[in-house]
């Protein structure tokens, strides 16, 4: 046994664990490095002066609060989103998983300026009639492959009811001439170039992450508890609303945070959907643009300063909730 | 009761079994692990899709495809999975409150319920601040209050050192008694199965 011991404290001495230590921490350094310069960089580019006049911009400071307002909007809906999702997908086994898994990851893969341009087309190009047109063969190509696979019969009739629902609609829009956009400006939620459409720019992606947030969140709680809360006498319902999500609290928070600051990155959809229409649609990744754009370097260097502090502030304060609340 | 109930759980697939328990006995569901004990449990429980072939009677009724709450049945679980917000009163009111008892009743059920399990002074406590043991009477308090047909306990001893596990077999034994409820225990331990059951089923 001594010699055992004896044999590897001489491993030790051969084989040392500094170096791998000094790799780790090359390593880390190496890119925390390149982060600090980064952030650096646009400290030395920027006078107190200059960022001081860029903020004191009333049109800076309309983005400033479009920007909270939108990002807080944007990550209200997602958390709405992402918590049926991301349960549904972590709780149910059922055909087709993987391709609903995959088709929730597309707006993430999606070269963000498709994003845009997609919704600009969707809302401007095409009618009303074709989208239910659409949205009822997509429901009976679902009801079909649901039979096929003798899926579950009050989802496969709710995709019938759904077929006949938009296929009566398409056949109600038909005719008509308007848009998508139409139809919404007349109820009063314009989109194409108005604020409203910053919310909708950012939410497929901010959503994308939430939803990947809550299944992991869901994942980690053990459906163990739902099994004993239905035994005393919960439906499924009730076991998600008294039992599973007080425990998913923690979770919630962090896919609204994701969502919060992945919409407060977000450009290449609002500028295309929504535009970057000054003390109108500008948010303040869009006013980096414009200031690039008419060569005030230093003042687009103030702004993203500024989203830098947002982007800090608000992980650490929601960490700091997280870590008093919640109880997963 | 079982009758002739085969349970498919993707690729397992379990054998006709059956099984007759008489009121108020203790039945000791025992064999190796992976020989399906869990997996008849959860199906008596409700907790899977219903049997493929068989069915199940509790009290006389039938309860084949009957949600988990309508079965008249109390769960011990393996990791007990004590609710992580709620104090020990709380868990042990959660089904009492779900089915509409009154307050007062609510009341003198878990005050009777503590009594017997030894949880007066813990009736506050969040499920973090238990040791093993009394987790145990915990969830046997939870799996009791609404007077079950049939308590299911779920290798509820696994994970206790051997103190406490004969601490906690004895409060399991005197409340299967006290309370009057028929009980099936599912183990993979003779040495439990004996001494907790009136009866020893063995799976294999």
């Amino acid at each position: 046994m001594e010699k055992d011991i004896s044999s590897d404290q001489k491993i030790w001495r051969v084989r040392p664990e500094w170096p791998f230590l000094l790799f780790l921490v090359f390593v880390v350094a190496a890119y925390l490095g390149l982060l600090l310069l980064m952030v650096g960089a646009n400290v030395l580019t920027v006078s107190w002066s200059q960022a001081s006049e860029i903020l004191k911009d009333a049109d800076i400071q309309h983005s400033i609060i479009l920007t909270f307002v939108t990002c807080t909007a944007t990550a209200i809906l997602s958390v709405l989103v992402s918590v049926p999702v991301g349960y549904l997908l972590s709780r149910y086994q059922f055909r087709g998983r993987a391709l609903v898994d995959t088709l929730l990851d597309i707006p993430i893969l999606l070269p963000p300026l498709i994003v845009g341009l997609s919704l600009l087309i969707l809302f401007n190009r095409i009618s009303p009639s074709a989208c239910c047109g659409m949205l009822a063969g997509g429901a009976l190509i679902a009801a079909i492959w649901g039979v096929a696979q003798k899926g579950n019969e009050i989802i496969i009739r709710f995709l019938l009811g759904s077929v006949v629902l938009f296929g009566l609609l398409s056949l109600v829009f038909s005719g008509s001439e308007r848009s998508l956009e139409d139809i919404v400006s007349e109820v009063g939620f314009p989109m194409t170039f108005h604020p409203l459409g910053v919310v909708l720019a950012q939410f497929p992606v901010a959503a994308a992450f939430a939803v990947r947030t809550m299944r992991t969140t869901f994942d980690q709680i053990s459906p163990r508890y739902e099994e004993v809360a239905m035994t005393l006498g919960c439906n499924r319902g009730q076991a998600f609303i008294r039992v599973v999500l007080p425990l998913a609290g923690k979770g919630i928070v962090a896919a609204g945070t994701m969502a919060w600051a992945r919409a407060l990155g977000e450009f290449g959809p609002i500028l295309i959907f929504a535009g970057a229409t000054r003390g109108r649609t500008e948010v303040l990744a869009t006013s980096v643009f414009l200031e690039i754009n008419i060569g005030n370097l230093p003042g687009a260097a103030a702004l993203s300063l500024l989203m830098i502090l947002l982007a800090v502030s608000t992980l650490l304060i929601v960490r700091y909730l997280a870590g008093r609340g919640g109880a997963v | 009761m079982l009758e002739q109930v085969t349970v498919q759980a993707g690729e397992f697939v379990l054998s006709p079994f059956s099984l007759e328990i008489g009121e108020g006995e203790c039945v000791a569901l025992m064999g190796p692990s992976g020989c399906g004990k869990t997996t008849l449990l959860e199906t008596v429980c409700g907790l899977r899709d219903g049997p493929v072939g068989g069915r199940i009677f509790l009290g006389g009724l039938e309860v084949t495809n009957l949600p988990p709450g309508a079965r008249g049945i109390g769960l011990v679980p393996q990791d007990v999975a004590l609710f992580p917000s709620l104090t020990v009163r709380e868990q042990m009111e959660f089904g009492l409150k779900l089915h509409g008892w009154k307050l007062e009743e609510i009341k003198e059920r878990v005050k009777n319920l503590a009594g017997d399990l030894g949880l007066e002074g813990l009736l506050s406590r969040l499920p973090e601040g238990l040791s093993g043991g009394e987790a145990r009477r915990v969830a046997l308090g939870r799996a009791l209050a609404l007077r079950p047909k049939l308590l299911c306990l779920d290798e509820a001893l696994s994970g206790l050192d051997e103190a406490r596990h004969d601490e906690v077999l004895g409060v399991i034994r005197k409340m299967i008694e006290r309370e009057g409820v028929t009980a099936l225990h599912v183990t993979h331990s003779k040495k439990e199965a004996e001494a907790i059951a009136d009866r020893v089923v063995v799976m294999d």
